[in-house]
């Protein structure tokens, strides 16, 4: 046993290999990106590992693992679990004889994410055990006794941590790593694996007669725990439990949820104890539902009283003004205080010399009256450049622009989408579109990489999580085989082939592609590449402001003139879009 | 029952916020103590303002309440002031006098913000500035700047000067502990309390 300061992700890796795991499956997403990347790096890992290509791929794959009697983890980001939702909801039915767990990061505040959606309903809704831990430590065990349960239940396991779970650190005791030499083998049995009407109908019985089984041993598990103090109680789950012991005063009754299904005459025995009770948790009030079902005449405190929210992260100050509203005195007062008002904001923002950059200033110039539809990445940024106009989830960006084009949208309409979401969820997308007819140009902003969560190779990229390579795939010639008549590839930084690229698209009917093909600038970086960085010339820059608004961090205005900084990665953009002719490469005047 | 010490890092992605906040979880982890912390991961990285919340002896979540940080150390005065009613009143707020002026600024044409006028803002609290890229390019590389900033903040924080600079040489990369640790002990030197 070791003591270590993790960051969650890591702690959640480590278990895996504690367990030991022996596959595992997943496709990037803010806040769950570190668990694979951990373990793919670790130095003592001897399960297979892979990024797929999107969730329900990444699902259906380690489901077929579990099946094989393999100990199987995937994991995503809770939008993540809609896509693979298909095959989530249909694994419970058929279960599962390897340990298989579920990891779905939960996102309230939306940090990173496009909704705040609550896993724990997933769970609910497949009829399948959830966990949701409040500490680091808790998440480490959680893995451990997922993969314990799952296998003893035959069904797979939901491990829902949140943001501030999984990117947050702690002291956190380890075990030690364990080989993994099992090798999967799968016993054909048409009743369990093959779910036609004659089959399901039976296996849905099943699950349900196996609900109290589940019951008694989420009771058992130990991660629902109480502690009785007085005739007032709070409730509370995850993260939010971990706010509320830090100031819970002396004389109010503890309940802490970790995991799901609740048993009722469990936590009604509880309940009834008391005159008072809040129920304090993030998101959907799934621990509160169950409260009030078994509540009786006892009063209950929570987001169905207006007391505390349905949206959003809680924080210490916020579950203690919550506590104050229903009249639980905080051991702990936090003075209410406001932050420096007219600040300029800091938003994130695309690189120096990033190729998102010039498209949309050259699609902007292009398509002056168009609509933008975009997509999932770093490009969503370009919203700040006006050139995005829709984002709604991985791959809309296509189908998106083909609903706007048959609705009698008569305006040009230009998507975005970058290279991991077209292969996410773009293919069927940019398909549809051509068999029906849309009228749309599409540009793939092909940086060769899923850049936004880190970096993380795809089938684009040419090699695999584990430093393997694979084969190299062409997405001119996918886009082709989809009916596209007219792609094309252009470099974004050379903005005279960019801009008649784009033009020529506009002048085509039908569905056209572009190919915008340049590295992440990051990873060009890391990879060594060096261009000569560029200066303005004072002399003869005239303070017009195209390069300024252009928005590069490089660029900053001084007395009234640009001026490039030290960010400076040598796109050499800029220099192209100066009405003047003022920026230069460094030295060359 | 609040018995930690609790430390907001501020500054704009790709600083080393991070890397100092985990200097200090490992010094932690030396002296056998309990520690929290949370940090700014994913889309807030592009060149945003983040924020690193650690809690020496933290138990329980790991988000510091504004109003009730003791320690607040900033990578750029814009930062600093944003975050600086996380202090509680008698808190202290080590800085350093770099200032990197936001995109959005220029791009939006917002008043161009002033080192002076930020430093003006701040001057109703217990702040020390550092000089910190020149501190770090004597130390031998401007990079270093974030493990400065934390030499000099080192002596409020409630942890022995012979912990953080272990933990500074587990966590750097091998080729710059050398650089690191003078970086350490040459911002120590100019922090307040020395």
């Amino acid at each position: 046993m070791d003591q270590r300061y993790l960051l969650g992700n890591e702690a959640i890796a480590l278990a895996c290999l504690e367990s030991p795991v022996g596959f595992v499956s997943g496709y990037p997403g803010t806040p769950s990106s570190e668990v694979i990347e951990i373990l793919a790096a670790h130095p003592d890992r001897s399960s297979y590992v892979e990024w797929s290509v999107n969730e329900k791929v990444a699902f259906e794959n380690a489901l077929a693992a579990a099946w094989c009697g393999v100990r199987s983890l995937v994991t995503m980001k809770h939008v993540g679990l809609n896509v693979a939702a298909d095959p989530l909801m249909t694994s419970a039915y058929t279960g599962v004889t390897g340990g298989f767990v579920i990891m779905s990061a939960d996102d309230p505040f939306a940090h990173s994410s496009q909704n705040e959606q609550d896993s724990r309903m997933y769970a609910k809704f497949a009829k399948i055990p959830c966990f949701d831990p409040s500490t680091l430590q808790e998440a480490h065990d959680m893995v451990k006794d997922a993969f314990a349960l799952s296998e003893e239940l035959g069904l797979p396991v939901l491990f829902r941590p949140t943001t501030r779970i999984c990117h947050s650190k702690s002291n956190v005791t380890v075990g030690p790593v364990l080989p993994y030499s099992g090798k999967g083998e799968f016993h054909k049995d048409p009743r369990q694996y093959v779910v036609i009407p004659a089959h399901t109908r039976i296996l849905h019985r099943k699950l349900n007669e196996k609900q109290p089984a589940v019951r008694k041993r989420i009771s058992e598990s130990g991660y629902n725990q109480y502690h009785f103090r007085g005739k007032r109680a709070i409730i509370a789950s995850g993260i939010a439990a971990a706010y509320v012991q830090e100031i819970i005063p002396p004389d109010v009754s503890f309940m802490k949820i970790g995991a799901y299904p609740i048993d009722e005459e469990w936590l009604a025995g509880f309940v009834r104890k008391h005159q008072e009770v809040l129920v304090v948790e993030e998101l959907f009030p799934v621990v509160e539902e169950a409260v009030r079902e078994v509540a009786g005449t006892v009063t209950v405190f929570g987001k169905k009283t207006g007391h505390a929210p349905y949206e959003g992260e809680l924080s210490p100050e916020n579950v203690a003004r919550i506590m104050e509203a229903c009249g639980f005195s905080p051991a702990v007062h936090y003075t209410s205080v406001q932050p420096v008002p007219d600040l300029p904001p800091r938003p994130p923002i695309l690189c120096a010399g990033c190729m998102h950059r010039p498209v949309f200033y050259a699609i902007k110039k292009i398509f002056r009256d168009g609509i933008y539809p975009s997509d999932i990445g770093c490009y969503t940024l370009g919203l700040q450049l006006g050139a995005v106009d829709t984002t709604i989830c991985m791959g809309a960006s296509i189908t998106v622009g083909s609903g706007f084009s048959h609705a009698g949208e008569e305006r040009d309409i230009v998507a975005t989408i970058g290279d991991s979401t077209f292969l996410h969820t773009g293919i069927p997308g940019l398909l549809n579109a051509v068999y029906n007819g849309a009228n749309m140009t599409l540009v793939i902003l092909d940086n060769r990489t899923t850049a936004m969560t880190g970096h993380q190779p795809n089938p684009n990229t040419g090699c695999t999580v584990c430093g393997g390579l694979s084969p190299q795939i062409s997405l001119e010639a996918l886009c082709r085989a989809c009916g596209v008549p007219h792609v094309e590839t252009v470099d974004p930084y050379d903005m005279v082939m960019l801009t008649a690229t784009l033009k020529t698209a506009k002048s085509l009917p039908g569905v056209k592609v572009v190919v915008a093909k340049q590295p992440c600038v990051i990873t060009a970086r890391r990879a060594g590449v060096r261009r000569g960085t560029y200066r303005v010339d004072p002399d003869i820059c005239t303070g017009c402001g195209t390069c300024i608004k252009f928005g590069c961090p490089a660029i900053e205005q001084q007395d009234e003139k640009a001026w490039i900084n030290d960010l400076c990665s040598g796109c050499a953009v800029c220099a192209q879009i100066c009405p003047a002719g003022a920026i230069g490469r460094e030295g060359s005047r | 029952m609040r018995d930690s010490y609790d430390i907001m890092i501020v500054g704009i992605g790709g600083q080393g916020t991070i890397l100092a906040s985990n200097i200090i979880g490992e010094a932690c982890i030396l002296e056998g103590r309990t520690v929290r912390g949370a940090e700014t991961h994913g889309m807030a990285q592009r060149g945003g303002s983040v924020e690193s919340h650690v809690r020496i002896d933290g138990k329980f979540g790991p988000l510091i309440a504004p109003g009730s940080a003791d320690l607040l150390i900033g990578f750029d005065l814009l930062e600093g002031l944003r975050y600086s009613h996380f202090l509680r009143p008698d808190g202290k707020i080590v800085l350093s006098e770099r200032l990197v002026i936001p995109t959005s600024v220029y791009v939006q044409g917002l008043a161009i913000p002033t080192p002076e006028e930020l430093i003006k803002k701040l001057s109703r609290l217990n702040l020390t500035l550092i000089r910190a890229e020149e501190v770090a390019k004597e130390a031998g590389s401007i990079l270093a700047s974030n493990v400065v900033m934390l030499g000099a903040a080192s002596h409020q924080i409630p942890l022995d000067e012979s912990s953080l600079v272990h933990a500074v040489q587990r966590l750097v990369p091998k080729k710059t502990i050398e650089i690191n640790t003078r970086a350490f002990t040459l911002g120590r030197n100019v922090g307040p309390g020395c």
